[in-house]
């Protein structure tokens, strides 16, 4: 063997270490500081877990853009949705007086809220953006009150990770980490564009999540659960979306 | 290395005594690149065509859905049942795995251009290969040149050895203006990157025309891969592609 071809090799053996080393000190950094999506695994794991290591380092703080009144689209697009089942039929024709919002898991006080109690905190309203992963979207005023409030009024662990958020539509449940959930624009929105949330926008109650794509503003909200880990639930994928073969994480 | 080959820009004062067995057309770099960069740009193709038939609408400005105005329609059938199109069907949904796909393909390409534009200040790939000479910028020399290609002459023996002047100001574009673009487009999508950057979309006038832009860019894109593979196959499809993927250049003439 040569001298130079030595030296190749040995240099070549010395960066695919590096590199390796590199790779495993990486994704145990990332384990570290939640940086790694439920939905790792698999051949788009890599891209998945650059997509949202690198979006919550950037965003953890960061506001959607707000918009101007006048920027509302008009009329708000109501995107199509599968026929309410019997449970929500029964509510809607009490007026939703009895929609219930139940929170179990990791939080000190197990509660169920209903609608009256909810509308009771302060109100906060956001004019933001839905972006459908489709490509279409609309701008609307959306009226609720901050998850990080209900959250505060449970109290959550502080081992807690992720909420996991469900619709009366069953198998319809996505999870966020805690970044979103105590973001100040997370809402659990009543109301939009000053009156009641419409039925084919979410209402009575929608889990708003104005940083991610639509699909991650859950319509029909019933329940939550505060958990540090979204491997018992369902698949283990984090959300019924990956188990559908979609992202976890859409914020992009 | 030898790179003296390399070093003239004008193609006919390419030394051909210089070149010899030993010397590379391509460094290696520049071929892992190129071919890193191929196959993401195949993927993203494929999965943002997709992305697109799930909504073949275009709009300007913020928003944009069913109930607004188009800037323009795509006369395909949609893969979504909410697009009115006008087709009697809808195609099979394939956003999930092309959603997953393109984003995927987008860091690969993104952190692979990232090496390739560091990588060609620092080796001279740049200043000898990519950039003109100062006798390249002459309007004769580009007459000559845009003349050669719309007779569709094949190219001379040396042209293997170096790029003219049109291919020069091409691949310029295509890595400083049409990537960036491209890359710039689709953040300004990213409902979560752009509340940590509002300008990347405001700068663009909406997150809607973002959208645009980026079908408009990846068009571009689509068209200069066009011409390019059709370049090589008249330059001579087996030895440029021996050039690309073994790095020898052929001294011989092939027929097509």
């Amino acid at each position: 063997m040569s001298d130079l071809s030595r030296r190749k090799l040995i240099k070549t053996g010395l960066a695919a270490t590096a590199g390796v080393a590199g790779l495993g000190v990486g994704a145990l950094i990332a384990q570290r500081y939640g940086l790694v999506p439920p939905d790792h695994g698999g051949i788009y794991g890599l891209g998945e877990t650059l997509t949202y290591a690198s979006q919550r380092l950037l965003t953890r703080h960061s506001l959607a853009r707000e918009f101007h009144p006048s920027q509302i689209s008009k009329p708000p697009l109501a995107n199509e949705i599968a026929p309410p089942n019997d449970a929500f039929k029964r509510l809607q024709a009490g007026g939703f007086a009895d929609w219930p919002l139940s929170i179990n898991g990791m939080v000190d006080r197990r509660a169920t809220f209903s609608l009256a109690q909810l509308k009771s905190y302060p109100s906060r309203s956001q004019i933001t953006q839905l972006a459908c992963e489709e490509g279409w979207s609309y701008i609307a005023e959306w009226i609720g009150v901050p998850l990080s409030h209900v959250l505060d009024v449970v109290g959550v662990h502080p081992q807690a990770k992720y909420i996991a958020y469900f619709s009366i539509e069953p198998d319809w449940w996505e999870s966020m980490d805690m970044a979103d959930a105590l973001h100040p624009q997370t809402f659990l929105a009543y109301g939009m564009n000053g009156g009641e949330l419409p039925v084919g926008n979410g209402g009575p109650l929608r889990l708003r999540l104005p940083r991610q794509l639509g699909y991650k503003s859950v319509k029909f909200i019933t329940h939550l659960t505060v958990t540090d880990s979204l491997k018992s639930f369902g698949k283990g994928l984090g959300s019924a979306s990956p188990e559908a073969g979609y992202a976890w994480y859409a914020g992009i | 290395m030898s790179d003296s080959a390399f070093l003239p820009s004008s193609a006919s004062a390419v030394p051909v005594a210089t070149i010899t067995s030993r010397t590379s057309r391509h460094s290696a770099l520049v071929r892992v690149t190129h071919w890193i960069t191929t196959l993401c740009f195949l993927a993203l193709l494929v999965s943002g065509a997709e992305i697109v038939v799930s909504h073949p609408r275009f709009y300007w400005g913020e928003t944009g859905n069913v109930l607004t105005p188009t800037l323009f329609k795509l006369p395909i059938p949609a893969s979504r049942r909410l697009v009115p199109t006008g087709y009697g069907y809808v195609l099979p949904d394939q956003n999930g795995w092309s959603r997953y796909l393109h984003f995927q393909a987008a860091w690969i390409v993104v952190l692979t251009g990232l090496l390739y534009t560091i990588s060609i200040f620092f080796t001279g790939h740049l200043r000898k290969n990519l950039l003109p000479g100062n006798s390249d910028l002459s309007l004769r020399a580009f007459s000559t040149v845009i003349a050669n290609h719309l007779r569709f002459q094949r190219p001379s023996e040396a042209e293997a050895w170096s790029y003219n002047v049109l291919q020069r100001l091409t691949y310029l574009f295509v890595i400083f203006v049409l990537f960036p673009l491209v890359i710039w487009t689709g953040l300004a999508m990213s409902p979560a990157f752009v509340s940590a950057v509002p300008a990347t979309v405001t700068l663009l006038g909406g997150q809607q025309s973002a959208r645009t832009l980026h079908f408009f860019v990846s068009v571009a894109l689509l068209l200069f891969l066009l011409v390019h593979v059709g370049l090589v196959c008249l330059a001579g499809f087996r030895s440029r592609m021996r050039a690309m993927i073994t790095g020898r250049a052929g001294t011989h003439r092939e027929g097509i």
